[in-house]
């Protein structure tokens, strides 16, 4: 099997994303004390995060059916428990794997 | 602005630096399973190693490289770049938050100690800096030792998840497609405000739903982070 390292426009993806995300590390550090946000603008920022999480997990759960539905449900409970995000995570990946293998 | 709260004036040392890095050993084993998690969903969804690994070394941004990963292709459409690169920003848009915070501590110092801190900042490792910062501590190396240690924890974790996780003949049987909706479902719990605040996260699950069904790609994705955005800037405080 031979398949390419890398294509060039791959490698271009990349290096833009990376360039993206340090505008984000960087241009925080420097935008403190250059700007201000009014309450509206910022209850928008807030909300990004959840929206976004939410909207790539929603299609994809409903995509994959049970396993990633009962998983998610399980691991969100665990965290809500203990505060553990790698043990909610491999508990819930568990409880995916296990429905998936009780044919649902 | 220069207003270093009440702490000690920041300094910058060698010794900061291999202390940061001793700091960031409680955080190491989750890096390094989560980098694991990322090489093996990676190599799942067909990258090569090479491509895993440079972007997990030059990203350092394991949500946005789930949801890249997600959507990458072969080949890849030039278009689908800007599209990447949009949503990558909106994913890591929680970071002006995150490095502005640092200014208090950090202020007065020259840039090229601040921004290489900067460049490789995520979450664990700002969260022991600032730690740190509480107790009394004032040495920004710190912060640039933990986040370089964490960086190589990172990307040694990518590496052999996706060694491993290309040799996986079925996937789906070890939970590889489940690894990415279950993170994120979990890193949902820590930013939970009350059901008020969730609503927007509701109406974006839901348009994304109703997207996915109707746009091609993952335009579903946009649609429901921006009508997300939009309820929150329509609720009243």
């Amino acid at each position: 099997m031979i398949e390419p390292l890398i294509e060039p426009i791959g490698a271009l993806a990349i290096v833009a994303m990376a360039l993206t995300v340090f505008l984000m590390r960087a241009g925080g550090f420097w935008l403190m004390g250059h700007v201000t946000v009014t309450p509206r603008v910022r209850r928008m920022l807030e909300a990004l995060p959840g929206s976004i999480l939410a909207a790539i997990v929603l299609p994809v759960v409903a995509k994959i059916g049970p396993p990633a539905a009962i998983g998610a449900v399980a691991a969100a409970g665990l965290m809500i428990l203990f505060r553990n995000e790698l043990a909610a995570v491999v508990a819930g990946v568990l409880v995916g794997v296990a429905v998936r293998a009780a044919g649902m | 602005m220069n207003d270093n709260e009440a702490g000690a004036p920041p300094f910058w040392s060698g010794a900061g630096f291999k202390l940061g890095v001793r700091q960031a050993v409680v955080a190491m084993p989750v890096m390094a399973l989560f980098g694991f998690a990322f090489g093996a969903f990676a190599a799942h969804k067909g990258l090569t190693f090479v491509e895993a690994s440079l972007m997990t070394a030059l990203m350092f941004a394991g949500a946005s490289q789930f949801v890249a990963t997600e959507i990458w292709s072969h080949p890849m459409p030039v278009a689908a770049i800007l599209a990447l690169c949009i949503v990558t920003g909106i994913i890591n848009m929680r970071y002006l938050l995150i490095t502005g915070s640092l200014r208090p501590w950090l202020d007065g110092l020259p840039a090229r100690q601040i921004y290489p801190a900067m460049a490789v900042l995520t979450e664990p490792g700002w969260l022991i800096g600032l730690r740190y910062r509480a107790e009394g501590g004032a040495d920004a190396g710190t912060l640039a030792g933990s986040g370089v240690a964490l960086w190589i924890v990172w990307i040694a974790g990518t590496m052999t998840g996706h060694l491993i996780g290309s040799l996986v003949a079925d996937p789906q049987r070890y939970g590889l497609d489940l690894i990415m909706p279950v993170f994120f479902t979990v890193i949902l719990v820590p930013l939970w405000r009350g059901a008020r605040r969730a609503v927007p996260w509701a109406v974006a699950g839901a348009s994304a739903l109703v997207a996915a069904r109707w746009l091609p790609g993952s335009w579903y994705l946009m649609v429901g982070s921006v009508a997300g955005a939009i309820v929150a800037g329509l609720q009243d405080d």
